[in-house]
């Protein structure tokens, strides 16, 4: 049976158990009110008088820390708590597809998630003029999507850790915190006063530093590996979680 | 077909398997029993590659578990404690989930849904959600995934636990069913189960194996040849806390 096959098979159940509950409802419905109250009511979307989406990506970042939690609280906690990790690993796969199949499930649903909040490009053409630079636009959801999938994979990484959703969903929250705030500008600059070198090799490494340039229109390599390389060691983390604390 | 060979496991300070090997060969259906916390479900948790041992293996049809640790499961049905199964699932629905991870397709994987069905009886409740399913048939439901795709080996860790006799009758007639086309090992601690579907028992106590015999044997180690008596003796000698 081919590697591809047997993650396709775990992304499916997994993407489709979402859906199985109100959650993914739920979810979605907070997701875009959140995402539209934000970027309309607190983000200057009018302000700036030209067809832009700084308002709108701006706050991607924060959306995610608070909702992406909630979506990956579930992927490995929930089978260590009703015992079907015990089923699941002791079928004909290996700890990695489960692992990845898994992740890319609570990624396409960010995806999903991210998908129905494209009525902005529509609206904004429509509300402030047709010049809206779709190449930029483009950068911007790609570099959110990216944003999202690391956020994913630490939700992940932190679901493994233990039998608890609520403790899954608060250290997600707090790693996925730690990944913004060092990229955070007024913290950036306090720091920045007491040594100028650790403020800016910190911020280097937060998401917001990586998203910002995407969402400015500039997809550069190193942005891309950026995010890759932290889905990357936090999917190998999970693996190295999941094995030893199984059975725990 | 199944051979266990040295196995140790031990969390930290607690040694819980200190040195289990047994065969069980096709058409055998041995009793693995001991008292609670004797061993059983984490000598069947490394059998079935779930569990690293601390040292020590398992061979499944000669894929050693440790090794080949695919090929081996290929193998293998595993019924777990408790019977867990994903509860926002259909019961074909999670059934076909199963199916498709082993690696059936199309028209072969509904046949095989279905006779899983058929064989575990659950025509009545297969598009029931599992979480509304009463105990006797979540346990069946994965009893089903267990069997679905007609393993040699079965590895069953306590099948009729918390059933009411009725529902305990039915698992055990689906066990015998299957015994002469398998080697099945379940574990209990309930000692008619030995009669009513073992050929073969071996007896487990603080990680070891006291005893290993068919039914009659073990029953002619008490004068009055009750296995209970043989059970009490075999696995309450020495009584010491084990968290030490």
């Amino acid at each position: 049976m081919c590697n591809s096959c047997i993650v396709r098979t775990i992304f499916r159940r997994e993407f489709r158990n979402y859906f199985n509950s109100p959650v993914a409802y739920v979810f979605l419905v907070a997701f875009l009110l959140l995402v539209n109250a934000l970027t309309f009511l607190f983000a200057q979307y009018y302000e700036g008088h030209q067809a832009d989406l700084t308002a709108f990506f701006l706050w991607h970042p924060w959306v995610y820390l608070l909702l992406v939690p909630a979506a990956t609280m579930g992927l490995w906690a929930e089978e260590r708590r009703t015992g079907t990790i015990e089923l699941l690993l002791t079928l004909p796969i290996t700890l990695g597809q489960a692992i990845l199949g898994k992740f890319l499930a609570a990624w396409a649903f960010l995806g999903v998630a991210l998908a129905l909040t494209g009525v902005i490009i529509p609206t904004t053409i429509f509300l402030l003029g047709g010049n809206l630079d779709l190449g930029v636009t483009f950068a911007g959801y790609l570099g959110s999507f990216l944003l999202a999938g690391a956020c994913v994979a630490v939700g992940t990484l932190t679901s493994a850790m233990t039998r608890s959703q609520v403790i899954g969903f608060v250290l997600a929250l707090f790693a996925c915190l730690v990944f913004d705030l060092a990229g955070f500008d007024p913290l950036v600059r306090l720091f920045s006063g007491w040594s100028p070198a650790l403020a800016d090799f910190v911020a280097q490494g937060s998401f917001l530093r990586h998203f910002e340039s995407l969402r400015r229109g500039v997809i550069d390599l190193v942005d891309l590996a950026y995010f890759g390389g932290i889905m990357a060691i936090a999917l190998i983390a999970t693996h190295a979680v999941l094995n030893s604390r199984k059975g725990a | 077909m199944l051979t266990v060979c040295e196995l140790h496991k031990s969390f930290g300070p607690i040694q819980a398997v200190q040195g289990v090997s047994f065969t069980v060969n096709k058409g055998e259906v041995l009793g693995f029993l001991g008292p609670n916390g004797a061993g059983k479900t984490t000598t069947m948790r490394m059998i079935t590659g779930f569990l690293p041992p601390s040292s020590g293996t398992a061979k499944i049809c000669g894929h050693d578990i440790q090794e080949d640790p695919v090929g081996a499961k290929r193998c293998l049905g595993y019924l777990p404690e408790n019977a867990p199964s994903y509860h926002a699932m259909t019961v074909t629905e999670f059934l076909t989930f199963i199916a498709e991870v082993r690696g059936f397709r199309g028209s072969d994987c509904r046949d095989r849904v279905e006779a899983a069905i058929v064989k575990s009886r659950l025509e009545s409740v297969r598009n029931q959600t599992v979480e509304t399913l009463s105990k006797g048939y979540r346990q069946r439901t994965c009893f089903a995934q267990a069997v679905l795709h007609d393993p040699p080996v079965l590895v069953m860790d306590e099948p009729t636990d918390g059933l009411d006799p009725n529902q305990k009758f039915v698992v055990r007639q689906m066990i015998r069913d299957m015994a002469a086309e398998k080697a099945i090992i379940i574990s209990t601690h309930i000692l008619e189960e030995v009669d009513a579907v073992c050929t073969r028992a071996i007896v487990i106590a603080r990680g070891r194996i006291v005893a290993n015999g068919t039914p009659a044997e073990l029953r002619a180690r008490a004068p009055n040849g009750r296995l209970e008596d043989v059970f009490r003796t075999l696995t309450m000698t020495e009584e010491v806390p084990r968290h030490v």
